[in-house]
This record gives C-alpha cells, structure tokens and sequence, in this order.
C-alpha cells in the first residue's frame, strides 16, 4: 500500500488515457471537417433541379444529376443482385459445407484477397473480361465490376455470421432427423439473417462510392439512358469529372452530389447497425 | 402354520426387483477423434425405461460415448466409431440403418439451451413437420402434448407466438426437451442438460427426467454426481475411455467394485 507507487500508476494511466483521447479527437477531427465541408458545399447547391435534369453540358447553366442517381441506383443494384446470392452460397459453403478441406481453406484465403484487392485493378480486370469483349463501355459492366467489390464482402460475413451459429443449434436441428440443407435453409440462416442482411448493406454502403471500377466499365454518359448495355452516367464519376472541371456550375454540382452520396452512405450504415443492435437486444 | 406363513409373498423391497428389459446396447464399441483413441471396447446394456446416468472425468469420453447412439458425431469428418449400438436389436451404427429412423427414435437435448430462432410453437413443431404430415388441430394437439410432457405448457400456452429466445435459460432448455419428446423417441440423450441452468432451473429438469423416465429409456451425461444418484437408476463409470463400471445406482454409489469408481464418487479425483 505504498502511495508513491500507486501515484506512479496514476500519472501514468493520466497519460495513456489523455494521448488515447488526443489520438481519437485527432481522427474524428478530419472525419468531421470533412463531413462539414461537404455539408456547407453541397447544401448550397442543393435544388429540385438536382433530382430532375439531366447532366449539363461544359460550361451550360442549371442542369441536375438525375441520369447519374439513376444509373448508380441500376449499377448498384445490378452488383448486389449479381454478388449477394453468389456471395451468400460461397459463405454457406466455407461455413458450413467445407470443415477444415483445403478447398474450404484457400477459397477463404483468396477470399480474403480478394476483399482488400484495390478496386482499380478490379475495373481494370472487368474491362478486359467485358468491356474489351464487347466493343464498349456499359452499365452492364459496371454492375458486373460491383459485383466483384460485393462478393467477398459477403463471402465473409455470411460464413463469419453462420460460424457464430452455437454448434449445438446445428447438432440439435440434425438430431430431430432433418437434412443439413433444409437445417442451413430453416434454422441456421433465420439465425445469422440479421449479420448477412447488414453485410449485404455495407456491401452497398461500399460500391456506391467506387469511382475507379466504374471508370473502367460504365464509364459516363451525358444523357439519360435506361440500356444497360451502353455507357452510362454514375454519381461516382460525374463528380470526378466535374470536380476536376474548369467550370463553377459543374464544381457545385460535383459538391450537392458529394452530399447526397455520403447522406446515402449514412443512412445506409445507420440501417446496418439498427439491424445489429435490434438483433442484440432479441438476444439478450 | 409355518408353511402357510411363508406362501405369503415377502415385501417387493427385499428381492433386487426384476431387470427391465435391454432398449439399447453397445458391443465393442470404440470411438476415434482422428487418431485419439476415445472410447475404449465398451460393453453396456442401457435398460428400457430407465435412467442410467453417465459419469467421470472431464475428457473420459463420456459424452462422446452418448453422442454415438444417435451417430451426431458423423456430421464431423475425422470422427469413426467402430464396434456395434444395438437399438432394439439392430446395428444403428450399420450404414443401412437410414438416419432419418435413428433420428426419429433417439432424441438429443444439449448442454446449452438452443432453442431455434422461430416461436414458441414452432420450436416443437419443426421436427414433427419433418417426419409426419398433420393438420392443423392434430399439430396443436402434439405441440400441446409435447409441452405439457416438458412441464412448460402452463408457462407458454399464452405466448406460443412468442420466440423461444424470449424465454428464460429453464425454460428453453424445457423447450428443447419438449422439442426432442415430440417426435415420440423411445430413447433420450441428454448431455449435461442442467450444467447451463441455476438451480432451481436444474430441479425443475431433475424432476421431469423422473416422469419422462416412465415412457423413455434416457441417458444422461453429467460431472454432477449429487445429480447421477438423485435421477438415475443405472449409473456407468467411465475413465480414460474405459466403462470401469456399471450398476444400478444404488450399487455404484454405496458400494463400489473398483477402487477408481470410489475413489471418483469419493471426490478423491476428477
């Protein structure tokens, strides 16, 4: 009980818990400037207009981004459509089906490589796999290199989801005599839905602020489209081109643009953690 | 005078009372984590309609041994039993013996509660669904039937709509059981089914055992020994993968053949 040695122990713990706090206020500082310039920029230039014109030409007044929401809602959901059940199947097999086979084992390990590949080289690869196959750009092909980014974000957290299924829930679902795939079907995935459905969300979260696949796939269009097999205009990279622009009227477009995509991405990860945090407190 | 007192037939208590029939009976049995040599040439008759209780060790095998007689272990590769389990008289560890029959004869209760993420209801009629075809009221009846079996239908019949994951540890862990007697199994396999539960929870499971034991042959595994001579009428000793012994309770518990059975029910080890 000698108070030189407990008041060593406290200054000590006064340092570590003050630099901890500094280190936090450090990162969030970033965070919320970032967060606020986008708001002051983007409210601004915030209108109807926004939401129902087309992308204006160079230099040319007004002018809205509707042909982009519109062509990164389809490509968005065109990746999710694409990768999601892929996804899920491929997590259901690792968790489920695979037990420790070295096949089990190497498609986590490529999975895993595949989740922190950069997502240019992603664009690039859908480039030569479609784009370069068919002649041109394409919506289709934008979808098809979200998809990519979608796949081992869901790989994993369905196969993470499903192995925090308690083992005992499977043994007791088997031992009722009921086949392993209406187990997986029935008992396992109500159990791991709330996990996959939020994996499956910031998946979205994710692929709706890629500009480097699209740029290699669906590059842009100026004009409204609904073919998913031409070019077509996308939030990410309208507001790279715009932002890089000569011109003011594109800047605060690229900038109300900005705003609505990271309103998106909040919303979406908000979404995500409600499902969590409902689930938890069934559980508890 | 004498010869007529003794035709009068003695009191039932002073004749060791007639063994019940054999339900179920391992021959040779061996059992392998991959190479670990778990179970050991286990030779044991399970009475029908009794409890027999299996005890010993942590790592004896014990619930490894229980977990052959409904072949769960074959949902991991690298696990091999080898040797027979006669069920009825039939070899359920013969690859003909189809799985869905064993299921549907030999019901399992685990350690942790799991009930299934669905309601109350649904909980017990998921496996009954798998097996037979029923309308709705000959469901209700069996839902009923098997909750009332769990002593649970008087704290569930007003939120069978409920999920099962609202209900406490006792009580999932009742509606597990309530979910194995459903399919009407002759045999049941509880592994450790109260070492989750406090003990309240714990007598309320002692005591169903008791009058479940009245229409099935159960097996239960525990480490607590208080509670192998409360619900069992056969207890079998194991240790390092070897039955050391196996009796009535009665026997085992008083008066022990092998040193290391007393020496275990002693608290001297394990």
């Amino acid at each position: 009980m000698s108070t030189p040695l407990y008041r060593v122990r406290a200054t000590k713990n006064l340092v570590a818990q003050v630099l901890a706090v500094l280190a936090a206020l450090f990162g969030i500082f970033w965070l919320v400037w970032i967060m606020w310039t986008t708001l002051r920029m983007g409210v601004s230039s915030l209108n109807a207009a926004l939401f129902t014109e087309m992308t204006p030409p160079p230099g040319a007044e007004g002018g809205g981004m509707l042909n982009a929401f519109f062509g990164s809602a389809l490509m968005s959901m065109l990746g999710i459509v694409l990768g999601a059940p892929i996804g899920v199947l491929a997590g259901t097999y690792l968790a489920e089906y695979s037990s420790k086979s070295w096949l089990g084992e190497t498609v986590r390990f490529v999975n895993d490589i595949l989740l922190s590949a950069p997502s240019i080289v992603l664009g690039l690869f859908v480039y030569t796999l479609v784009v370069a196959q068919m002649g041109h750009f394409s919506a289709l092909a934008g979808g098809i290199a979200l998809a990519f980014i979608v796949l081992p974000v869901v790989v994993r957290t369905t196969d993470e989801m499903l192995r925090l299924v308690p083992s005992q829930m499977r043994e007791a679902a088997l031992s009722l005599g009921v086949p392993q795939w209406k187990v997986t079907l029935q008992v396992l995935y109500r159990s791991a839905l709330p996990g996959i459905v939020t994996g499956i969300l910031l998946a979205l979260a994710r692929i709706s602020g890629e500009t480097a696949p699209l740029l290699f796939s669906a590059l842009n269009n100026q004009y409204w489209t609904t073919n998913v097999l031409s070019p077509m205009a996308n939030v990410p990279v309208v507001i790279f081109q715009y932002a890089m622009s000569p011109f003011d009227n594109w800047h605060s477009l690229a900038w109300a643009g900005a705003f609505v995509l990271t309103l998106f991405v909040l919303v979406i990860s908000l979404l995500a953690r409600a499902i969590v945090l409902r689930n938890k407190m069934t559980h508890d | 005078m004498t010869d007529l007192h003794l035709s009068v037939a003695p009191a039932r208590d002073q004749f060791l009372p007639l063994a019940p029939p054999v339900k179920v009976s391992a021959r040779d049995l061996n059992f392998w984590y991959d190479k670990f040599h778990a179970v050991k040439d286990i030779q044991l008759d399970i009475p029908e309609k009794r409890v027999t209780a299996l005890i010993g060790p942590s790592g004896c095998g014990k619930s490894t041994l229980l977990r052959v007689f409904n072949r769960i272990y074959a949902l991991y590769p690298k696990q091999e039993a080898k040797g027979q389990v006669l069920l009825d008289g039939e070899n359920i560890l013969d690859a003909k013996y189809p799985m869905n029959r064993l299921r549907s004869k030999v019901g399992m209760v685990f350690q942790k509660p799991v009930p299934f993420p669905m309601t109350i209801y649904e909980n017990v009629a998921y496996g009954i669904r798998h097996h037979e075809r029923l309308n709705r009221t000959d469901m209700d009846a069996r839902v009923e039937h098997a909750l009332r079996q769990a002593a649970l239908w008087d704290e569930v019949k007003d939120k069978l709509k409920d999920s099962g994951l609202s209900l406490s540890g006792g009580q999932q862990q009742r509606l597990c059981i309530a979910r194995a007697v459903a399919l009407r199994p002759d045999v049941l396999l509880l592994d450790e089914p109260t070492s989750a539960l406090d003990p309240i929870s714990t007598s309320r499971i002692e005591q169903l055992v008791e009058e479940l034991k009245q229409e099935f042959t159960i097996m239960i595994v525990t480490h607590n020994m208080q509670q192998a001579a409360r619900v069992s009428d056969y207890t079998a000793f194991m240790y390092l993968g070897d039955l050391v012994e196996h009796g009535p309770t009665e026997q085992i518990f008083s008066n022990p053949a092998k040193q290391e059975t007393e020496d275990y029910i002693t608290g001297r080890f394990g």
